[in-house]
């Protein structure tokens, strides 16, 4: 019973799949790492929603929050997920103008965001917000400073992405590398619009 | 978050991405998103919505756009399965794990205000 | 019928691989720290594992010592706190995970057919982060103390205001480093799997060892986070004054022990899976039959992995959790122990009927399956939740997970080493030695965690450096001690071994020494650096066998009478294989790390705020490192995509000469 086992008629159909998945090492390493973020993210926000309304001292939520402003800033780093992908349609057309533009407008809207959290953060801490005052504190300012952190990381990347291509050192064929940095850059917005959910809208 | 299961039979095992979605396409996803967008803040200053029906309008709405992104900027909808496996597979492990783990804390409970 | 394929029959294939070697680079010293070579940093991985393999073996001697008898003085209970936290972390993390990371370097490249991981580099700045992590964990012995919470961390035992000293800093900091580590590798070892297979070796037809590394990596891959943020949890309630754990600020205690045991769990199967499938190596091979169902044991693979994720809290059965929570976490526990019962009838249906060559790595792999049965009965007993509420924090615990890991997990490796050490060197090991090495360690390991199971029921609680006479201890303990001093022998003779086989004058071994079955063993002992003269095609499981065997009807195997060679037993000559170049930029990555960390601890932030700018500046150099060809300055093209074979043909071609 052994035998058949390695039955060798199954050698027909497998030896067509020539070079393992035809798929690109970066890109699968890419989707892996993102994948282990969900993780990351996950255990970052579920400590937050477990310690919702259990700060035993102010201030609490709903005395510091600025959703307008919150807002906002929400949708500035949404509008870069979508500059973000046209500036890959860029480079995949070849086109290094639009591609450099749109680098850029990532870059900055990035940037923005980033400034909009340092503004709140320390809004927050004038208004006796720190991370040793409360639970509150401390899940509020590890969860989003960890966002945060992403998004600055990701502003890294792009300003060298443009760097690059000012230099003529991004052609057509490195496309996949804005490709890669650009799915980096639409999970830190998505875990965005999840954060925005959860921690600011939903009423405790 | 897989699309219809006819396309994964047609799908051939090696690399395949179709025809990506034009400019065009990208800019009215954005519109949808920020649209959206503009909802969940409008329902958040409702205050006749009641508390429970507004925490599940806006989790939908979040878990749409999620989707969205992922689906149209990220290209999962038209790239090869194996990244939506791995991605998928990380997604609901995660949404399980702490679903499990907070059901176990009753963190609905507790007191508070 | 399928054709067995020879060296030098199979028309030649593009090779997937395009760089140019530097021509300064791998000899000497130098040439290991700046290696790229994935059989170069296996065998880093394993030698470094085997020292901290020592130093935890130190640790639990000394531990032993001091419970030998009632009332011992060997150690005060401030450095038996710091002895047997360092021991369980240091055979955690700096054992047992580096040595499944030194076997899966070496091996699974070779096992499915390719010249390297996926990414080199990466796999480079893997193992020296794992040595940097190590080194400066050790490093707080010299620094006011070790660790001291235990490898658990549990709080709030291990916040500033019980632990008031950088112990648990070290902890927390080495094991960040650690977790870096481990998920480059694991990330490098998915995408090597996945996508660097050789023609034909589609996914069932993988070696088991490849398939049981890939479930480890994945749980890895998904468990690392988990741990990661609970580190940082307590780093910013330790540093920066969080409430994260603080019971009084209405934070709950048990936050903590959730989210390391989400991580702890699929940990315990990152540390059995890699010996499992060493064994499903091992025991095929000296029973000269193939895996009594293969695709049985992949799937049970995968279930434990997908089931390791929703028995966690069954390390939590005595801090009150409620009914609902305990009954659905002991039924699963119990329900996981489905799939791992299965391995062990696949075993066992292995050796049936077999011709057995009773060999030092067949005992080995016995021992474990012996062993692992013992550790995994007393494991259901914990998913019963009544009895586990007694054995709870008790030594029955020790004894289970010992016979788990130890019984478990080394036995296994060690059954690798002895099996794979003859590729690695070109050298067999005395299998004389061998084999008392493995009495020696099978008798002593009994002795001294079998009596444990007595002790536990007895009521000897964990964790305690002392205990009274007249409790009805003493004598199991003085069996115990007796059992890990026997153990350490055991340990002795097999440094002895190793030493009297690499100055022996003992010819190269060939290609194949112990008739096996899988790719590795086609190809010279030691490898080549490019492994694969030519890059095989595989058109079957267990490749090798088939091209040396056909099986008549009734399944019997009967050696084919072949003119040519079916492996290569000598280097050939004039091989051109363009392989990546070394590269010291992960070394400097990876020792930057605990710079970062000791700045931080120690609150220089000067020390900390530097040696963050080295570390971007180091990984900035190595994204832009012109990794070799010219045209191609990112680290992502030196891994041959099929588009970049396109852009370089010449360079691409790999140009054997003639086998004949
Ligand atoms: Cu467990």
């Amino acid at each position: 019973m052994a035998a058949t086992v390695h039955d060798p008629v199954e050698a027909d159909d497998d030896v067509l799949h020539h070079s393992a998945t035809g798929l690109s090492n970066e890109k699968i390493a890419m989707w892996a790492f993102l994948a282990s973020d969900c993780l990351l993210f996950g255990a970052l926000i579920s400590t937050y929603i477990l310690y919702r309304g259990r700060s035993v001292v102010g201030p609490y939520p709903h005395g510091v929050y600025d959703i307008p402003y919150t807002s906002v800033s929400s949708f500035v780093l949404l509008m870069s997920s979508l500059t973000m992908v046209l500036a890959l349609s860029a480079i995949q057309r070849n086109d290094q103008r639009r591609l450099r533009i749109w680098l850029l407008t990532t870059a900055l809207l990035g940037t923005v965001f980033i400034g909009g959290q340092v503004y709140e953060f320390t809004s927050f801490v004038r208004m006796g917000l720190k991370i040793h005052t409360n639970l509150f504190g401390s899940s509020f300012f590890v969860l989003t400073g960890f966002h945060g952190t992403h998004v600055f990381i990701g502003v890294l990347m792009l300003m060298s992405l443009f760097s690059l291509s000012l230099k003529g050192k991004l052609p057509q064929e490195k496309a996949q590398t804005v490709e890669l940095v650009g799915l980096y850059w639409h999970f830190v917005d998505v875990i965005w619009i999840l954060i925005f959910t959860l921690v600011y809208l939903i009423p405790s | 978050m897989t699309d219809t299961a006819t396309s994964h039979e047609v799908e051939p095992h090696t690399h395949d991405e179709r025809a990506h979605p034009s400019d065009a396409q990208y800019v009215a996803v954005a519109l949808v998103l920020g649209a959206i967008t503009a909802v969940e803040v409008g329902v958040y200053y409702i205050t006749a919505i009641p508390k429970h029906l507004l925490t599940t309008m806006l989790i939908v709405m979040s878990a749409v756009k999620f989707s969205a992104v992922v689906l149209w900027f990220m290209h999962l909808r038209f790239d090869s399965r194996l990244f939506r496996r791995l991605f998928v597979t990380g997604l609901v492990l995660a949404f399980a794990v702490f679903l499990i783990f907070l059901s176990s804390l009753h963190f609905y409970s507790p007191s508070r205000h | 019928m399928t054709e067995p394929i020879a060296y030098g029959q199979t028309p030649p294939l593009t090779a997937r691989r395009s760089l140019l070697r530097r021509p300064t680079s791998t000899a000497g010293l130098w040439g290991w720290i700046t290696t790229v070579d994935h059989k170069r940093i296996g065998i880093m991985y394993g030698v470094s594992a085997f020292v901290f393999f020592l130093l935890g073996g130190i640790e639990a001697l000394l531990l032993r010592l001091q419970l030998g008898g009632p009332n011992q003085h060997v150690l005060s209970a401030s450095a038996y706190n710091q002895v047997f936290t360092m021991h369980g972390t240091t055979m955690i993390f700096l054992v047992i995970m580096p040595m499944a990371a030194a076997f899966a370097n070496y091996l699974v490249p070779i096992m499915i057919g390719a010249r390297d991981v996926a990414f080199p580099r990466l796999n480079a700045f893997g193992f020296w982060t794992f040595l940097a992590g190590g080194l400066f964990m050790y490093s707080s012995f010299l620094l006011g103390g070790a660790p001291n919470g235990g490898w658990f961390g549990y709080v709030p035992q291990t916040l500033k205001a019980y632990s008031p000293g950088h112990n648990i800093d070290f902890w927390v900091f080495g094991l960040q480093i650690l977790g870096i580590a481990s998920l480059t590798g694991a990330i490098n070892l998915i995408v090597t799997i996945i996508n660097m297979r050789a023609p034909g070796m589609s996914f069932m037809r993988m070696p088991i060892f490849v398939w049981m590394s890939l479930v480890a990596q994945f749980l890895l891959l998904f468990a690392l986070p988990v741990i990661t943020v609970a580190l940082f949890l307590l780093m910013f309630d330790r540093q920066f004054g969080g409430h994260f754990f603080d019971a009084q600020a209405g934070a709950d205690p048990l936050l903590w022990q959730h989210l390391f045991w989400i991580f702890g769990h699929p940990e315990v199967y990152i540390l059995i899976l890699p010996a499992m499938g060493i064994v499903s190596e091992v025991l095929p091979v000296y029973a000269r039959k193939p895996l009594f169902g293969y695709a049985v044991k992949v799937f049970s693979g995968i279930a434990i992995g997908f089931m390791g994720w929703g028995v966690w809290a069954h390390h939590m059965f005595a801090t009150g959790l409620g009914p609902v929570a305990i009954s659905a976490f002991g039924l699963s526990t119990m329900f996981i122990a489905v799939p791992t019962g299965v391995k062990i009838f696949n075993w066992l249906g292995t050796l049936w009927g077999g011709k057995l060559r009773i060999t030092t790595p067949f005992l080995f792999a016995v021992g474990f399956v012996a062993m692992f049965t013992i550790g995994g009965l007393s494991g259901v007993t914990h998913a019963v939740v009544p009895a586990d509420t007694q054995q709870t924090d008790t030594y029955y615990i020790v004894a289970h997970f010992h016979y788990v890991m130890f019984g478990g997990s080394i036995f296994g490796l060690f059954a690798g080493v002895y099996y794979w050490a003859p590729k690695v060197t070109g050298k067999m090991l005395s299998d004389f030695l061998g084999k008392i090495h493995f009495w020696l360690m099978l008798v002593g390991f009994n002795l001294t965690f079998g009596p444990m199971h007595i002790l536990g029921l007895q009521g000897q609680p964990r964790r305690i450096y002392t205990y009274p006479a007249g409790r009805g201890w003493e004598f199991w303990n003085l069996v115990s001690t007796i059992g890990a001093f026997t153990i350490a022998a055991s340990i002795v003779v097999f440094i002895v071994n190793v030493i009297r086989t690499k100055i022996s004058d003992q010819p190269n071994v060939g290609a194949d020494p112990w008739d096996a079955r899988t790719l590795e063993w086609t190809i010279p002992s030691p490898p080549p650096e490019y492994n694969f003269a030519e890059e095989p095609l595989v058109t079957a499981r267990d490749e090798l066998w088939h091209r040396k065997y056909d099986e008549d009807g009734d399944g019997r195997a009967i050696r084919r009478e072949l003119d040519y060679p079916v492996v290569m037993d000598e280097v050939p000559d004039e091989v051109h294989v363009h392989m990546p170049s070394p590269s010291y930029w992960p070394l400097v990555a990876s020792f930057t790390l605990p710079a970062v960390a000791y700045g931080m601890i120690y609150r220089a932030w000067p020390v900390a705020i530097a040696a963050g700018v080295v570390e971007i500046t180091a990984l900035y150099s190595w994204a832009l490192e012109p990794s070799t060809a010219p045209p191609d300055p990112d680290e992502g093209t030196e891994d041959h995509g099929p588009e970049l074979d396109s852009g370089e043909p010449a360079a691409a071609e790999l140009e054997t000469a003639d086998a004949d």
